[in-house]
């Protein structure tokens, strides 16, 4: 066995392996779900899964499963698959691939549990909407629809009183769906788990102002998947916990994500899977750390909005106003305040073909950024998961590019 | 007809029709998106309602806005603003339909200072309580925002007025399409499209006269038998501009009887309730209609209900014609084609990017599909 570079080690979070073993649990659990007379709901990334750990469901992200699938590149294959299903290159990868492995149990994890109901809130985008009723009528389950009107400039009255009364109708459907009564009492504690873990993720979010930053966004890719799957729980409070101490004592040692850190660079839009280590390894070549993104920090965004001792009244505004549901004048603000806080020297845009909402605007972001500070970007041309859409030789050249002028 | 060539002129040069409208009329032109706009309320304030299609086929200018997966639609229709041909419009709304309008809206508004921008965020899912009573709400406020914007008051009167204008034009274009569909012979697929298209640019009094003599005209030569020869067809998608195909479908020996377009029955059918309260009433039109994909309703309707066309209009066979990028089609396409599968109805899809495919190959396919017929 070769000798372990010492370096290198140095900068590996030791957390990682807990974090491994609770998603291990996690995936257990959901699995056998069946088997201990437990229901599981599949849920999209930025919906309310609160209720449903109040209600003792357990919930299943299919967009998690999806990231999975990137990381450990079954990502084309499942797509190709989708395509001879019949659905067009063009459509989220994410979506194709899950459709995908429905019927084959394919997957890193030998597809996911079959869901006892379907919660979809299209806070994110409409792509969720159409692969939860193709996934309803496969299933033959009940789907709750979250509809959170799009915040182009303002949260109108109209649709604070939308939204605020689909929280009735979700508890409805998961009295019907679960046979029992919903815990108001238990609901509370739950919505106060939740804000308490979204902080942390927060806290650990932040350590990435210190120079040299403890972590940089693709280890926030990885820890992230808490804060989406077990939002709501102890669990994700007790690792964050862990994870912060770790960050804290890292700042201490001056022990950076990057060696040498000189460029910091901010991330935007979802992970290219399958090439989260070839992109770290890229930009620490140049001595750049991709120190913070936009996409890791959105479940942290409803902060603002929830009153920890009121969630259940407070979370409609929540789960509308996050960060893919407002205008793209709203999101350059929000990027501005980040390259503020983390003293941004460059952006790298993930233009995501398989994700239209995120994508459409990033050019015009780029501009305002561009004109605000004065700051370049680079737009990387990719798919989050699907790997026909990434070449390797075009955005190494691009990246080189890039750092001369950041340099 | 002459009156086709006429209609025809302005849906091919509608930004010329427009132009000059606004010159001797003197009234306010308000650009729109989509079926889902409540125009009968633009048309209540005085305002020409009209329908941005997008013309413009050398994308430049909208380049630096917009990456080259989004559909042509967008990409054409930002391409006309940015190079100044929409100039004569006043305002614009986005009513809120799939992801890439949703992002249009957004980039148009930084952009481009057009007098007004108003964004109708309806809801997209149409099978609740709540959504139904919101849906209600965000009509009035559309409402309440066009008066503020047009500087104008639009009294339940007048959108009566408006709404009865409208039930007779969608009443009309229903008419020709009944009567093609027992004699597809009686008026061609491509000038039925012209009828369509210009129906959301046109002065829609002007346009009700047009389309009164047009139904006459039918009307006096119409059959109760079929004379057609052709295989009788069914198109299925969003918006059509391309009125070339029904030449080749025509060609290739098939005829479009009936449509489930949003430039086509999904704008005429369902009328409007004139006994009730109109805002009331625009709302639960929409709550009926067959749903565009990017609005949900319920599981399985939309399967259903192009069953239920094909079964009505007696086709022989489905042509689903979907723009390239359309997200919501694109999903809704293997589960509809399973559902015509399964009762043994021959389909096939197209996707068009900008142009058709090459007539060549369109050619082969159309021939190739209706000699499986």
């Amino acid at each position: 066995m070769a000798e372990k570079d010492p370096e290198k080690e140095k900068r590996k979070i030791k957390a990682v392996a807990k974090m491994k073993e609770i998603m291990t649990l996690y995936y257990i659990d959901a699995k056998t779900a069946e088997q201990n007379g437990k229901k599981v709901a599949w849920i999209t990334s930025g919906g309310p899964v609160e209720p449903l750990i109040a209600m003792d469901v357990i919930p299943v992200y299919p967009e998690n499963h999806g990231a999975m699938i990137g990381a450990s590149k079954m990502g084309t294959d499942l797509c190709e698959k989708s395509e001879i299903m019949g659905y067009a290159r063009d459509l989220c990868s994410y979506a194709r691939s899950d459709i995908a492995c429905a019927p084959i149990n394919g997957g890193p994890i030998g597809g996911l549990p079959r869901p006892d109901m379907l919660i979809c809130c299209n806070n994110i985008c409409g792509t969720v909407l159409k692969w939860y009723e193709i996934q309803a009528r496969y299933y033959k389950a009940p789907l709750f629809i979250l509809d959170t009107p799009f915040c182009h400039t303002d949260f109108p009255d109209e649709a604070r009183k939308y939204v605020r009364k689909q929280i009735d109708e979700y508890i409805k459907f998961l009295e019907v769906a679960c046979g029992k009564k919903f815990d108001r009492d238990r609901m509370k504690e739950v919505g106060k788990l939740s804000i308490q873990g979204q902080r942390l993720w927060q806290a650990v979010l932040d350590t990435a102002t210190h120079k040299p930053a403890p972590l940089s966004a693709f280890d926030a890719f990885f820890h992230l998947a808490l804060i989406v799957t077990l939002r709501g729980t102890q669990q994700v409070i007790d690792y964050y916990m862990i994870l912060l101490n770790e960050m804290f004592e890292r700042m201490a040692n001056g022990i950076g994500a990057v060696a040498n850190e000189k460029y910091r660079l901010l991330w935007d839009n979802i992970p290219v899977w399958y090439r989260t280590k070839w992109l770290s390894d890229k930009f620490a070549s140049h001595n750049a750390c991709l120190v913070a993104d936009t996409y890791t920090s959105a479940w942290c965004g409803a902060l603002r909005y929830i009153d920890e001792n009121d969630f259940l009244e407070t979370m409609a505004e929540g789960y509308t106003r996050i960060y893919l549901n407002i205008g793209i004048d709203q999101m350059a603000e929000e990027v501005l305040a980040m390259v503020d806080k983390y003293d941004i020297d460059g952006i790298v845009m993930h233009s995501n073909r398989s994700c239209k909402p995120y994508s459409f605007g990033q050019y015009d972001i780029q501009r305002i950024v561009q004109n605000k500070r004065g700051i370049s970007s680079l737009v990387i041309e990719a798919d989050m998961i699907d790997e026909r859409s990434f070449t390797d030789a075009q955005n190494e050249t691009r990246i080189e590019a890039f750092m001369e002028v950041i340099k | 007809m002459n009156i086709l060539n006429e209609l025809n002129e302005i849906q091919r040069n509608p930004y010329e029709y427009t132009a000059e409208y606004k010159k001797s009329t003197n009234r306010k032109v308000v650009g729109y998106f989509c079926s889902y706009t409540p125009e009968e309320l633009i048309f209540a304030a005085d305002a020409l309602p009209f329908r941005i299609f997008g013309v413009n086929e050398r994308i430049h200018l909208s380049d630096s806005h917009l990456q080259s997966y989004c559909c042509s639609l967008v990409r054409r229709s930002l391409e006309d603003a940015l190079s100044g041909h929409l100039n004569f419009l006043d305002g614009i709304v986005f009513p809120h339909t799939c992801d890439s309008i949703q992002r249009l809206s957004d980039i148009w508004r930084l952009n481009l200072s057009f007098a007004f921008h108003v964004d109708v965020i309806l809801p997209v899912k149409l099978n609740s309580e709540s959504a139904r009573e919101y849906l209600t709400d965000i009509i009035s406020k559309f409402r309440r925002d066009l008066e503020f914007v047009l500087n104008t008051s639009i009294s339940d009167e007048l959108l009566k007025h408006s709404i009865i204008t409208y039930n007779r034009i969608r009443s009309g274009i229903r008419r020709i399409y009944e009567l093609r569909q027992v004699n597809p012979d009686v008026i061609k697929g491509s000038d039925v499209h012209k009828i369509i298209r210009s129906s959301m640019m046109m002065d829609r009094n002007l346009y009700l006269e047009k389309l009164d003599e047009i139904v006459a005209e039918l009307e006096a030569k119409r059959t109760d038998k079929s004379t057609t020869k052709r295989k009788r067809l069914i198109l299925s998608g969003g918006t059509c501009s391309h009125p070339d195909i029904y030449q080749m479908i025509e060609e290739a020996g098939g005829v479009v009887v009936w449509d489930d377009f949003c430039t086509g029955s999904k704008y005429f059918e369902d009328l409007i309730n004139t006994d009730v309260d109109p805002i009331t009433a625009i709302s639960e039109r929409y709550l009926n209609r067959i749903v565009c994909p990017a609005k949900h309703s319920s599981l399985t309707g939309r399967a259903e209900s192009l069953l239920e066309m094909v079964k009505k209009n007696k086709a022989e066979g489905v042509i689903f014609l979907f723009l390239k990028f359309c997200d919501p089609h694109a999903f809704d396409y293997p589960y509809l084609k399973d559902a015509l599968d399964k009762e043994g109805i021959p389909n096939m899809l197209f996707e068009v990017e900008d142009q058709l495919p090459s007539e060549g190959q369109l050619k082969t396919r159309l021939e190739a599909f209706l000699e499986m017929i």
